[in-house]
């Protein structure tokens, strides 16, 4: 018989480790709908039928995350097997406050007290029997690091599922309060009273999701019911709640828990901490890791040696000249065979397509082995207790620092990075906002501007002054999204700073494999099909292989320019650049060689880096025009390998329309700004 | 006095919670209740937020949010 076993607990309580020694490598990891939340699953290693289902960490089951949502949604509607729920021993207290929640479910449930080896080292013991006799749950100890104690978890929790053997119900609350919740239970008589009544706790909790799904003509008669238990508990009958399960938790930790030490003892941990965010260290610290982060992902002179390839640039130097030594033999064979010409650039346009794929691959496994260790260590919440203060005016979290930082390397890894924020709000508009950072490929761009149109002298000052542009763009961006995108008040940082704890090299190798996976197949698609889709239509027109001043895309940009009239630059080939910048950014220089008199490929290069000028694009560009056209290719949709980037992040299309629509609107209102004040002064 | 008032070292034990809505919640759902000691460890190096020890683990919280908890 196959079965589904959830797991749930705290984030940092070693689920994900727990999860990883259970199913090994065999994991399936997707969204769920409509929200920027892993969903991971994966067999049981020593058993196929049994499926595990790994639920994101959570505190509680409030209605107010979107994790917290996932979470019981799943319990309660999808009804699992049975749950894991996990409580990291250390912090006994706080993580049983999230099972007493799941008790409340009346799901089977087992509770893995993990971390049992850090227990014992600070002396302390947890009375495991009298643990589970007192909550009515089996409580299995495990240390999922070292995978200590899983076999006779999973055989507690194969068994329970089989039984449906379901959690005890506990008093946790007084007569009146019971009395109030049974009138509400009773009041919805659903075919399931265990159902009944957990929804019961959640109305007097003032649950606004579940109170949504209760007919109006109810709601009165329990509105009533939750009044009479708000006047009982002194206005608010959700905080007694709270605190009655607290109040409870204190009764049973008192019981099976003997302390070594009274009050709090000072931990390796603790020791640390105060090194890394102390006052004076802390943010030369920070500033050391987000260096090197970023240094070995995407420096070409790495820790300051002249032409050291950094890690990641290494890595992804071999994958391109592989794959340009294999796009050679393959195109040199089929032309070997006698292909007509389309045919050939067919294959070859594919190759390409696939190979900016492969390129990506080596940037998101360097940087997700590093991002995976600074997250599994405990560094990442210091990151936001260190950063809050800057980003909270922003309405962004600290974390928010790393996908924008990492963006002016690349942004296809930096979108990937916001998966490390809280909250799906900040997630979203981290997302939207990073590609206004100004990435490695738009660099010789501006290169290409600056050495044609403007002073020797001005270089410097002109293309700093478009990353400056991109980073205020990026903070207003941010605020208006977070007035008028996300109406939500839930900014808090009420935030957990876990023990340091030394990854395992396991748990950091299956994140960063899962990320470069993810990115191959997700965005891999999105970006094979636009750059083949661009490809067709640079080099064929109605009567069949042309060049691309003939092409269906001349074409577009003559019937597009117009658009563009407001911005300064209402001319075809300006708008065939935009799209076939869409590609890889810095292709706007080789588009512009082709278009504006055909240069060689030499000639190209040496613009690209800023060393020779491009005097043709002085018939469209003047230097206000030229701005703007800079601002509006630094601000507008990313290159596809982006897109493709958001896309898996998001999990939905919607949300990477919402996201590419909100980054051309502020390119074309930037980039028009520009035009028009600009004209005003020069 | 509410927490924000607590200097690194000093504790307390908390009161009430003024704010209401998703902020109270989630304070509570950390384990801030009413009865339980609270210690604050460090402020963070620009002033804000603050660390404190609740119920034997380390949270961080902004000083807004721990002026909105009544201490004695």
């Amino acid at each position: 018989m196959s079965m589904t076993i959830a797991l749930a607990g705290n984030p940092n309580c070693g689920k994900t480790t727990l999860f990883n020694e259970l199913t090994g490598s065999k994991q399936h990891v997707g969204n769920w709908p409509g929200v920027t939340v892993d969903k991971k699953d994966g067999v049981y290693k020593k058993n196929k039928e049994v499926v595990i289902l790994d639920l994101p960490g959570t505190y509680s089951l409030s209605p107010y995350s979107a994790e917290e949502i996932v979470a019981r949604d799943y319990i309660v509607k999808d009804k699992p097997d049975a749950v894991i729920d996990i409580v990291d021993g250390t912090s006994i207290e706080r993580n049983l406050y999230l099972s007493l929640q799941i008790m409340e479910t009346r799901i089977p449930m087992v509770i893995a007290l993990n971390m049992m080896d850090e227990v014992e080292a600070r002396g302390d013991k947890i009375d495991c029997k009298k643990l589970s006799e007192e909550l009515g749950v089996p409580v299995v100890p495990i240390v999922a690091r070292s995978g200590k104690g899983l076999a006779e978890l999973m055989e507690a929790a194969i068994e329970t599922a089989r039984n449906h053997q379901k959690s005890e119900r506990v008093q946790l609350f007084d007569d009146e309060l019971e009395n109030v919740i049974a009138g509400i239970a009773d009041l919805l008589r659903g075919s399931d009273p265990d159902e009944s009544w957990w929804k019961a706790i959640k109305l007097v909790e003032n649950d606004e999701v579940v109170a949504k799904t209760i007919d109006s003509a109810k709601m009165d008669s329990i509105r009533k019911l939750v009044e009479s238990a708000n006047k009982n508990a002194g206005g608010d009958a959700e905080a007694k709640i709270a605190d009655y399960r607290y109040q409870y938790i204190g009764k049973i930790v008192k019981e099976c828990v003997r302390k070594a030490h009274r009050g709090h003892v000072e931990t390796k941990s603790d020791k640390m901490d105060k090194v890394l965010t102390n006052r004076i260290l802390a943010l030369p610290i920070f500033a050391a890791v987000m260096y090197v982060m970023f240094a070995c992902t995407f420096s070409e002179n790495f820790l300051f040696i002249e032409g050291l390839p950094s890690p990641g640039v290494w890595l992804a130097g071999i994958v391109e000249s592989v794959w340009g030594l294999l796009t050679d033999a393959v195109v040199g064979a089929v032309e070997g065979v006698g292909a007509s010409e389309w045919a050939v650039g067919l294959v070859s346009s594919c190759l390409d397509g696939v190979g900016a794929v492969a390129g990506f691959l080596p940037l998101v496994l360097v940087l997700f082995l590093l991002l995976s260790f600074l997250e599994d260590s405990g560094y990442m919440a210091r990151v936001a207790f260190v950063m809050d203060r800057i980003f909270r005016h922003f309405g962004l979290s600290g974390r928010s620092f790393i996908p924008m930082l990492m963006g002016f390397g690349c942004s296809v890894p930096a979108l990937m990075a916001s998966r490390t924020l809280e909250s799906d709000k900040d997630r979203k508009i981290t997302m939207m906002i990073t590609p206004f950072m100004s990435c490695g490929a738009k660099l010789p761009i501006y290169a290409m501007f600056a050495a044609t149109l403007f002073a020797e002298g001005n270089h410097t000052v002109i293309v700093f002054s478009v990353y400056m542009l991109g980073i205020v763009v990026a903070i207003i961006g941010a605020l208006l999204l977070n007035k008028f995108a996300f109406k939500s008040d839930t900014s808090n940082f009420i935030m957990e700073l876990p023990q340091y704890r030394v990854p395992t090299l396991k748990s950091v190798l299956i994140h960063a494999w899962e990320k470069v996976k993810g990115f191959a197949i997700k965005a891999g698609t999105v970006i094979f099909a636009s750059t083949v889709l661009i490809w067709f239509l640079s080099s064929f027109n109605f009567s069949g292989m042309c060049d691309m001043e003939e092409s269906l895309l001349a074409t577009i940009g003559n019937g597009i320019k117009w658009i563009f009239a407001p911005l300064g630059w209402a001319d075809w080939r300006a708008s065939v650049g935009v799209v076939t910048g869409w590609i890889a950014k810095e292709n706007i220089v080789a588009t512009f060689g082709q278009l504006f008199g055909g240069v060689s490929d030499e000639v190209v290069e040496a613009v690209m880096a800023g060393e020779e000028g491009l005097p043709a694009i002085g018939e469209v560009f003047n230097k206000v025009s030229a701005y703007s056209y800079m601002a509006f290719n630094l601000l507008c949709m990313p290159c596809f390998a982006a897109v493709g980037a958001i896309r898996r992040e998001m999990g939905s299309w919607k949300w990477t329309l919402r996201a590419v629509g909100f980054q051309m609107l502020t390119a074309y209102v930037v980039a028009l700004l520009i035009n028009v004040v600009g004209n005003m002064i020069f | 006095m509410t927490l924000r008032d607590l200097k690194p070292g000093q504790q307390g034990v908390v009161v009430s919670i003024a704010t209401t809505g998703s902020m109270k919640r989630r304070i509570m759902d950390m384990g801030i209740t009413p009865g339980v000691e609270i210690k604050v460890v460090k402020v963070a190096p620009l002033g804000d937020p603050i660390e404190v020890n609740v119920r034997g683990y380390e949270l961080s919280l902004r000083k807004e949010e721990a002026q909105e908890i009544e201490m004695k």
